[in-house]
């Protein structure tokens, strides 16, 4: 579990986008040793990457349902049904929230609970790397809690995750390694342990 | 009292027409947020080509029905051909461009449809040769033929299938889930080109249907005929709140009534001074009715909520 950190408008979101396809980027990008620059945003969750992007962009209009059936929209076969039933079992079960609502319209759900569905919707993509940005963004302090605590046991469970945080403190306390960006570039990298204890971060970005 | 039934009869006829071509409209709308002004000649070519097919099978001896069931897959192929191609040479490079530009190429497509048309067909009204059987049944005091009922049947069956398709399947989940963000649905794997491909697709082929019941319960056809059924049904779709389906329904079959109903009395109500001929009057006096005290329609969301 990696994290990039950094103050507002340093590129975190950016960079994330870029990796997602979702806007233009020079250079390579490469996942699992195979080139994605070429490829669509579409064509990416095939290959395993998963972006639960900022401000949740959870589907208002569908249901919590059907926002999680979205997110496995690309494993469309038959044989697929059984794993896919099982999968939407499991977010359930790690987010008992979206089970009580699971008929209810997704833009009638809280802020936590929208952003527990982007992380659910993007699982049900079975990623194996889950992107997540800003999840605590706009969040009471209890719920970012809540999400941070289901974000580590998706770690936990074997999905490698970048996680894009501006609560730094936060970030660190859950990944094993982090970078801090700063004006689009990585300034600073290392285990999450030595840049909480790093006097340049501690001055910029945890406050003291 | 069979005045009034006979109106209503009539008027549920055409306002099923206006349903599937107003289905069109909010299908297009719901996905790329755009007008798509060119789809009131997809039901022209809809009806003309249809047309075509109609006498060369009738001519091959084919008996009736069977005429009408292939000419309207001949005539809804040609549509969904035309209709995809519309989208992926006029829209599909203006995606991103400011929301007048693919308007104003709207208008430019159903201008060089109708011209293509009049080319191919000349002037001339077309009659068109009757298929299904000229009788007519008692209900309640009104007269209703056969093609009434065919026409409303086969557009109810079309329509409830359609809300199943997009509430219901996979297919229609994504159609909503790119209609309300694609950025995110591609995220999800969701090719939003395909989806748009597949929305035209759909539309053309409503509008093909529309396009052979129309020029069945009038039995005429012609180049022009799409352009006052496009304004009529794009007014039902407004009126019923466009970008919504369950409203292109409601608000084809509300704007064909009144139409009927209006036709039927304005003799009466002007003491003969206007006559039935006035008939378009009424639809546009419910679109400005509309945009005056209803802008989002009876079954539209506020703007608002949109954004």
């Amino acid at each position: 579990m990696v994290c990039l950190i950094g103050a507002n408008g340093a590129g975190k979101t950016s960079t994330l986008k870029a990796l997602a396809r979702m806007i233009p980027a020079a250079g390579e990008i490469r996942y699992a040793g195979r080139r994605i620059d070429g490829l669509p945003c579409h064509a990416l969750i095939g290959q395993g990457l998963a972006l639960a992007p900022e401000g949740r962009g959870v589907f208002a209009r569908l249901s919590v349902a059907e926002n999680l059936a979205m997110g496995a929209y690309h494993r469309a076969g038959h044989d697929e049904r059984a794993a896919v039933a099982e999968d939407e079992a499991r977010i359930y079960g790690l987010f008992p929230r979206l089970a009580e609502r699971r008929r209810q319209l997704a833009g009638t759900l809280s802020g936590g609970e929208q952003q527990m569905l982007a992380i659910g919707r993007a699982l049900m993509g079975r990623p194996r790397l889950l992107l997540l940005d800003e999840p605590s963004m706009g969040l009471a302090p209890l719920m970012v809690q809540a999400v941070f605590d289901v974000i580590r046991r998706v770690a936990q469970s074997g999905v490698t995750i970048l996680l894009v945080e501006q609560n730094a403190r936060l970030a660190l306390a859950v990944c094993n390694r982090g970078y801090v960006m700063e004006s689009g570039t990585i300034t600073l990298a290392g285990s999450a342990a030595d840049l909480l204890a790093d006097p340049r971060v501690r001055a910029a970005y945890l406050g003291e | 009292m069979d005045i009034f039934l006979q109106q209503v009869a009539n008027g549920l006829t055409l306002g099923s027409i206006y349903a599937l071509v107003a289905l069109g409209y909010t299908l297009v709308y719901g996905i790329l947020g755009m007008i798509n002004f060119a789809h009131g000649e997809v039901v022209m070519v809809g009806a003309l080509t249809a047309l075509a097919a109609t006498k060369f099978l009738l001519s091959a001896a084919f008996p009736a029905p069977v005429v009408f069931v292939l000419a309207f897959i001949f005539a809804a192929v040609v549509c969904m051909l035309l209709g995809v191609l519309i989208e992926r040479i006029a829209y599909r490079p203006l995606r991103n461009a400011p929301r007048l530009a693919p308007l104003i190429t709207a208008i430019g497509v159903s201008i060089i449809l109708q011209q293509l048309a009049m080319m191919l067909w000349g002037r001339s009204y077309h009659a068109v040769p009757p298929l299904l059987p000229e009788t007519t049944h008692q209900l309640l005091g009104a007269q209703i033929t056969t093609v009434q009922i065919v026409i409303v049947g086969v557009a109810a069956l079309t329509m409830a299938s359609l809300l199943i398709l997009v509430n219901r399947t996979r297919l229609g989940r994504a159609m909503r889930a790119t209609a309300e963000n694609p950025g995110v649905a591609a995220l999800m794997g969701v090719d939003a080109n395909r989806i748009i491909a597949l929305t035209f697709l759909i539309g053309s082929a409503l509008a093909a249907l529309a396009g052979v019941l129309v020029s069945a319960n009038y039995g005429i056809a012609h180049y022009n005929m799409g352009f006052m059924l496009g304004l009529k049904a794009f007014t039902a779709a407004v009126l019923g709140g466009i970008g919504n389906l369950a409203g292109a329904v409601v608000g084809g079959l509300l704007l064909g009534v009144i139409e009927a109903l209006g036709a039927g009395y304005i003799g009466d109500l002007t003491g003969g001074v206007l006559g039935s001929q006035y008939q378009d009057v009424f639809a546009f006096f419910v679109l400005i009715g509309v945009l005056v005290l209803r802008p989002a329609g009876l079954l539209g969301e506020k703007v608002a909520e949109r954004a």
